[in-house]
């Protein structure tokens, strides 16, 4: 059982980017008709999400975001010694996108920095390996970018999938200081479940050719989509989280002797206001403590729990706040922390 | 039969269709309602009702409501 835990670690800020240009979900009907947009949009609860236009990436909207809290804050650059930069939608498939960030955001050379490579779970999963390397006391400052531009993942043909993700990229400022608390996290995996959330295609198991990049209709249903688009099967998707989640928070409260009336806040991967909807009334969670930023940038991946921090949370984080995490989505991997907030820095969202 | 009046009940619920007669033979995914989102509504309201959870492999095999309501009693 993965079960970690960490003392006087902690985040010190955090900060968001995303693109200007808004995509209002019911007008998005070029491919369905409204009625139907509008039963789905009613079900989601997704109203509206942020498209980069052509040419952005996951890393531009970290590199804002960076550069935003970096400034915020007043960090010395040179004192950040670690980054780690989350994405399943990377610059290239080499150099790892990491390495071009220590360079554009001007870190010492002697940075150590990597690639993690998760979806909705990697925020909460890059948080631990972050906490680990600060905990083993060399270095003063790290950062953790993770961004996507799952809007370009996904077939607008395909309604599964078309009328849930967006993008964004954050940035969190994580250091060590004796006034941050416990962390605990819990961490899990089953590839068995690989199919559940796929792109098929533009790997190395199946390369790109002529073929996978060809529209077919892939259901009864009559949604059209590629191989080198991303498929879900949004209904096992659904039970995977109904069965697993509530386990994994019972897991890591346990692990970290608190129970639910400690919290001040649980912040979720936000999948669709319908998933978690139904995950806040089965885990019997007070709504008012449970933030949401569904409505107005969708499934954001692995960005959309620091996106619901960063959006919703500003001004509400003075002093001591007790929060729990948790991510899950495709592998499936999932992750849940339990954290004491202190005095976290929240920059305002960066547009660009 | 009170379990059969209650798992009526969420499949009215779940499929909109609250005014319907509906016997245990009906073919429920012949129905006009039945799409994907009832189906996620109907696997939430059999987790919330009956505490069990059907997997979209199982969906396949399933065709009347009776079939429904005999899976969900094997599971329990």
């Amino acid at each position: 059982m993965a079960l970690l835990q960490f003392d006087q670690v902690g985040i010190c800020g955090l900060a968001a980017a995303v693109p200007a240009q808004t995509i209002l979900s019911r007008e998005y009907t070029q491919y369905f008709p409204a009625a139907d947009v509008a039963e789905i949009v009613a079900k989601t609860g997704i109203e509206e999400r942020r498209f980069a236009p052509e040419g952005m990436c996951s890393s531009d909207l970290c590199f804002a975001a960076a550069e935003k809290l970096i400034s915020d804050l007043d960090v010395d650059k040179s004192e950040i010694e670690l980054l780690v930069f989350v994405s399943q939608t990377p610059d290239y498939r080499m150099p790892a996108t990491s390495v071009l960030l220590q360079d554009r955001l001007g870190l010492s050379k002697q940075t150590m920095v990597f690639d993690l490579t998760l979806g909705c779970s990697a925020f909460v999963y890059g948080l631990s390996v972050v906490f680990s390397l600060v905990q083993s006391g060399q270095i003063k400052k790290a950062l953790l970018l993770d961004g996507e531009t799952r809007s370009r993942v996904y077939n607008p043909k395909d309604r599964r999938v078309a009328f849930l993700f967006g993008d964004g990229g954050v940035a969190a400022l994580i250091e060590k200081d004796p006034k941050y608390g416990k962390t605990f996290f819990s961490l899990n995996s089953d590839g068995s479940k690989g199919d559940l959330i796929k792109i098929k295609a533009g790997g190395y198991r199946n390369p790109s050719s002529a073929e996978s990049v060809k529209e077919k209709v892939v259901d009864v249903h009559g949604n059209i989509s590629t191989d080198e688009h991303g498929s879900m099967d949004g209904a096992d998707v659904f039970n995977f989280v109904i069965q697993e989640i509530p386990n994994d928070i019972a897991r890591v409260m346990e692990a970290a002797g608190t129970d639910k009336k400690a919290f001040d806040y649980f912040v979720f991967h936000q999948a669709n206001a319908f998933m978690n909807g139904y995950l806040a009334k089965k885990l019997k969670l007070p709504l008012e403590k449970v933030p949401s930023s569904i409505r107005e940038f969708g499934n954001t991946s692995s960005v959309s729990i620091p996106l619901t921090i960063v959006s919703q949370l500003q001004g509400k984080l003075e002093g001591k706040k007790k929060v729990l995490l948790s991510g899950f989505g495709v592998g499936m991997s999932w992750a849940s922390a339990v954290m004491d907030l202190q005095d976290c820095w929240i920059s305002d969202v960066v547009e660009l | 039969m009170v379990m059969e009046t209650k798992f009526i009940k969420v499949i009215k619920d779940a499929l909109e269709i609250e005014d319907k007669n509906l016997s245990m033979n009906e073919k429920f995914k012949e129905f006009e309602e039945w799409d994907s989102l009832a189906q996620l509504t109907l696997i939430a309201e059999l987790d919330e009702n009956f505490d069990v959870t059907i997997q979209t492999s199982d969906f396949k095999n399933i065709n009347t409501l009776q079939e429904l309501f005999d899976h969900i009693q094997s599971q329990k």
